[in-house]
């Protein structure tokens, strides 16, 4: 793979030679694990390697979960229970695989606001940025028929609720769901096949997962300046970047064993904090739970999807809040050229730095709307929110690249550093000149 | 990794070293639940001991139990099964061991050591014939003890095995009486 | 300017719904007072149970005496499906000893899976299911319900005295005012911290129905924390080993932490402004 210039892999011993003339694994090792990474990475760039292992720890979790657990609705909770009460250390690896989907989000929300603050979207990292999005409707499918697994009452009417909007398409709707389910209502077979289809897509996401890091590691990661690293002499190079072992392995690692303690903390001390009590009641098909929520991640969709009380011209106002939903997912995957701009990172952008955190707040404040009843105020605040969501992609972003006036970037990666943190160097050389005999 | 020349033994390697041992034993920590899942669970190791009341046991019938998975005779022996069992030169047997777990290893194969000690008239095996696994029928063969309808093997009144394929007599289970009328499958937990 | 006026537009749409919000809801907790689920007017008690708490344990005697109250009032028509009488025996919970588990078991009879026919329960058997079918299961029932809520829908009543499952148990058993009514000929009695605040269960718990074995005087709130207590443990016996596992697992992550921290410190001193080096 082409990327930034680096000393190539050269295999020393006899071992490494036989192994890599037949499969060239331990140069692309070296490579992707020496890649020269810019110096000036702030602590948001972290994100990449708690997703990375919330993925295996959620896999991991996940398969020895499914030793145990039975997919078919009349055992399914009573598996469940078995592995909270009976299997060794079952109660652990359910609350880790439970709360673990909720540090997915929460880091690739993080990742993801990263991402458009600091323009990691714009050329030349668009596949980086629709490989990503591709993960991350993976994510959504995946956390979605994992929740139904313990067929409790939310299990069945979160799945309930959000395969019924299929039947809001035209003309196919109504089969489409039917196809969906396996039947007139969410029952044995659609446990079945989400049970089947959740044990897969985790590993079509590690997949993408590794395109994803080929294609940013072919054009090199961003930086919070947005300003590319000189690849014109290695000594360029070198100022600019740092080997990604040990500074950015270490860094990473430092990071996520601080998010670790506050993941243990909220594992072995309030497992349930996030998760809803009524999915510890078997599932009733006859009952439907007084208010319908689903996980705290799929909130501020659910807020948008709810408030569209409206038609639209022909659309009837259910179809219209499905469209609404899945669309602000899709104008995410068109950021790329949606944005204008010719400065890419956030930090040189003031007009853009504003908007940018309403959208932040915005988020919160629909993931806020979506766990409430749909009564008022929260209806008029998700119509705004949904409202400021759009402009921001399809209004705000297209016309701020033409008026703003950016402030002007560092001249290179080097230079921030500099700014930011001294360089060790300078000091140790007059270190070594004013004591010449060390 | 750094640019600077170190004495060896310094308060960094320490420092390196620390973190990974650390690290080690955090990945150790985590990985072992993993393994540790596959153990038995509480339920299944909850069966491994039973309480079998056995006062509706007549004389002349046997109760078949399941334990640990398998079939587990417990036979309330007559006069007549214990006398022609008692009357056997152990040494012309095929297996001339008790197999009896509640004995040491190399008891022999008395009615004495097979029976449930104090309490003749009680014989309790494990019901798996020792030649391929078949369960043998009770009240039948020559010796009207057990046979084993799968590849003929023949066992007498104290399931010793006397003609047919089978290489060891059948097996006796750990097993005590906690009471009169009580018998205890498996070790108490 | 932009900036400023910006952020005064999105401060004044905040302020504006807050009326909006206040009028929807009922007052929630007021700073000082109890945290209140307000549905229906009524008011969870905030009970202190012994197992509230990164440090809590529950109470082996509390737990004792709610096994009592669940065997001789509530086991008539709400079931316990998913508790194998062998938990009973387990550390951390009533900690019966085996032999009184052995007969508190035999005291049951359950249909056999194999067989079908009727036997006297051994320790794997689990407890009955619900005798009647409108009396819901209670092994998870601490679990499924909230006691606490808000203030509207950010958790913070949660966050700082618990879900409130056992309280609202509690509050619950705790709760009827004596009032009934007959609709469609059905007996309903006024309980405000039921959701719907006629509950069709009629007061299970008066005083002294019920002897202690430990000489607890049997007031109904004292059985009413008691049983509470009591399912919260049925629906998490595990709960003990969650707390110690958790400490653990904080306190040594802690550490890791604090050893990568100087760890990063010093990989990146020599690229960094004072380039010190040991």
């Amino acid at each position: 793979m082409s990327g930034i210039p680096h000393e190539p892999y050269e295999p020393k011993s006899r071992l490494e030679k036989w192994i890599e003339s037949r499969l060239p694994v331990l140069g692309l090792l070296h490579t992707t694990l020496f890649i020269p990474t810019p110096r000036n990475l702030n602590w948001m760039w972290i994100w990449g390697i708690v997703l990375t292992f919330c993925l295996a720890m959620q896999i991991a979790t996940g398969i020895v979960l499914v030793m145990h657990y039975t997919p078919n609705t009349s055992l399914a909770f009573a598996s469940v229970e078995h592995i909270m009460r009976d299997v060794n250390g079952g109660w652990a690896l359910r609350y880790v695989h439970a709360n673990g989907a909720s540090l997915f989000f929460l880091a690739v929300y993080c990742h993801i606001f990263r991402g458009i603050y600091y323009g990691s979207y714009k050329e030349p990292r668009e596949i980086t940025w629709i490989v990503g999005m591709l993960i991350y409707l993976c994510m959504m499918a995946t956390a979605f028929m994992g929740y139904v697994l313990p067929w409790g009452q939310m299990s069945f009417w979160g799945a309930t609720v959000i395969t019924g909007l299929f039947s809001a398409i035209p003309l196919i709707g109504l089969d489409i769901q039917t196809w969906l389910l396996g039947g007139p209502a969410v029952d044995n077979p659609t446990l079945t096949r989400f049970f089947s289809l959740h044990y897969l897509l985790p590993f079509v996401i590690a997949g993408l997962v590794i395109v994803h890091i080929w294609a940013f590691h072919t054009t090199g990661n961003n930086n919070p300046t947005g300003v590319p690293v000189r690849t014109g002499t290695p000594k360029e190079v070198d100022a600019d970047t740092l080997p990604f072992w040990p500074y950015f392995v270490i860094k990473d690692l430092f990071a996520l064993v601080f998010i670790l303690v506050v993941f243990a903390a909220i594992v072995g001390f309030m497992p349930n904090f996030l998760g809803h009590p009524d999915n510890y009641i078997e599932a009733d098909a006859l009952k439907t739970p007084a208010h319908i929520v689903p996980e705290w991640y799929f909130l501020p969709f659910y807020a948008m999807l709810r408030a569209i009380t409206f038609d639209i011209l022909w659309i009837n106002s259910k179809l219209a809040g499905v469209l609404t939903m899945f669309g602000s997912i899709a104008v995410l995957l068109f950021l790329p050229w949606l944005d204008t701009s010719r400065v890419r990172s956030g930090r040189y952008r003031p007009m853009f730095k504003v908007w940018f955190w309403i959208l932040v707040v915005d988020f919160v404040m629909l993931t806020w709307c979506g766990s409430q009843p749909p009564e008022q105020p929260f209806v008029i605040m998700s119509q705004l929110g949904t409202l400021y969501w759009f402009a921001f992609f399809l209004v705000v972003l297209p016309i701020l690249g033409i008026v703003e006036k950016p402030l002007a970037p560092p001249a290179s990666i080097e230079a921030d550093f500099r700014e930011h943190y001294g360089t060790g160097e300078d000091a140790m050389a007059r270190a070594a000149m004013s004591n010449p005999a060390e | 990794m750094t640019h600077v020349e170190q004495p060896s033994g310094t308060r960094r390697d320490f420092l390196f070293v620390a973190t990974g041992a650390a690290g080690g034993v955090a990945t150790a920590a985590a990985v072992w639940p993993l393994i540790n899942q596959m153990n038995p669970s509480a339920d299944v190791q909850a069966l491994a001991s039973i309480q079998v009341d056995v006062s509706a046991v007549e004389e002349g019938s046997q109760l078949t139990v399941k334990f640990l998975g398998k079939p587990v005779f417990v036979r309330h022996r007559s006069a007549e099964e214990i006398s022609s069992a008692k009357d056997v030169d152990i040494d012309t047997l095929p297996d001339t061991l008790a197999r009896n777990p509640n004995l040491a290893a190399d008891a022999p194969a008395t009615d004495e050591n097979r029976a449930m000690p104090g309490a003749e008239q009680w014989l309790v095996m494990i019901g798996v014939c020792t030649h391929l696994g078949c369960v043998p029928l009770g009240e039948a063969g020559i010796y009207n003890g057990w046979f084993c309808p799968c590849h003929g093997s023949t066992y007498d009144t104290s399931g010793r095995i006397r003609s047919g394929p089978a290489p060891e007599n059948l097996h006796i289970p750990v097993v005590t009486f906690t009471s009169e009328t009580v018998l205890q499958l498996g070790a108490s937990a | 300017m932009t900036k400023t006026t910006i952020f005064a537009a999105i401060a004044a749409l905040m302020l504006g719904a807050t009326p909006l919000i206040a009028q929807e809801h009922e007052a929630e907790s007021s700073p000082g007072a109890s945290p209140e689920d307000t549905h229906s007017g009524g008011h969870v008690t905030d009970f202190g149970f012994s197992f509230e708490g990164p440090f809590g344990r529950f109470d082996q005697a509390q737990l004792q005496r709610g096994l009592q109250v669940y065997s001789e009032v509530c086991s008539a028509c709400h079931g316990l499906k998913f508790l194998p009488y062998r938990e009973l025996a387990e550390h951390g919970g009533p900690a019966m000893s085996e032999e009184q588990m052995i007969a508190f078991a035999a005291m049951h009879d359950v249909t056999d899976a194999a067989t079908g026919e009727t036997r006297p329960a051994t320790p794997s058997d689990h407890f009955a299911p619900s005798n009647d079918p409108n009396a819901p299961d209670l092994s998870l029932m601490a679990k499924a319900r909230a006691g606490f809520h808000g203030p509207v829908g950010l958790g913070f009543n949660q966050l700082l005295h618990g879900i409130g499952g056992p309280e609202y148990i509690a509050s619950l058993l705790h709760g009827y005012t004596g009032e009934e009514k007959t609709e469609a000929g059905a007996t309903l009695y006024d309980n405000p911290i039921f959701s719907a605040g006629w509950i069709s269960m009629p007061p299970p718990l008066s005083d002294g129905a019920v002897t202690y074995a430990d000489g607890t005087e049997a007031t109904v709130e004292q059985m009413a924390q008691d049983v509470a207590a009591f399912l919260m443990w049925t629906a998490e016996p595990k709960m003990m080993a969650r707390k110690a596992v958790g400490l653990t697992a904080v306190l040594f992550l802690i550490i890791l932490t604090v050893l990568l921290y100087f760890t990063n410190k010093k990989i990146w001193a020599p690229h960094k402004g004072s380039g010190k080096h040991a």
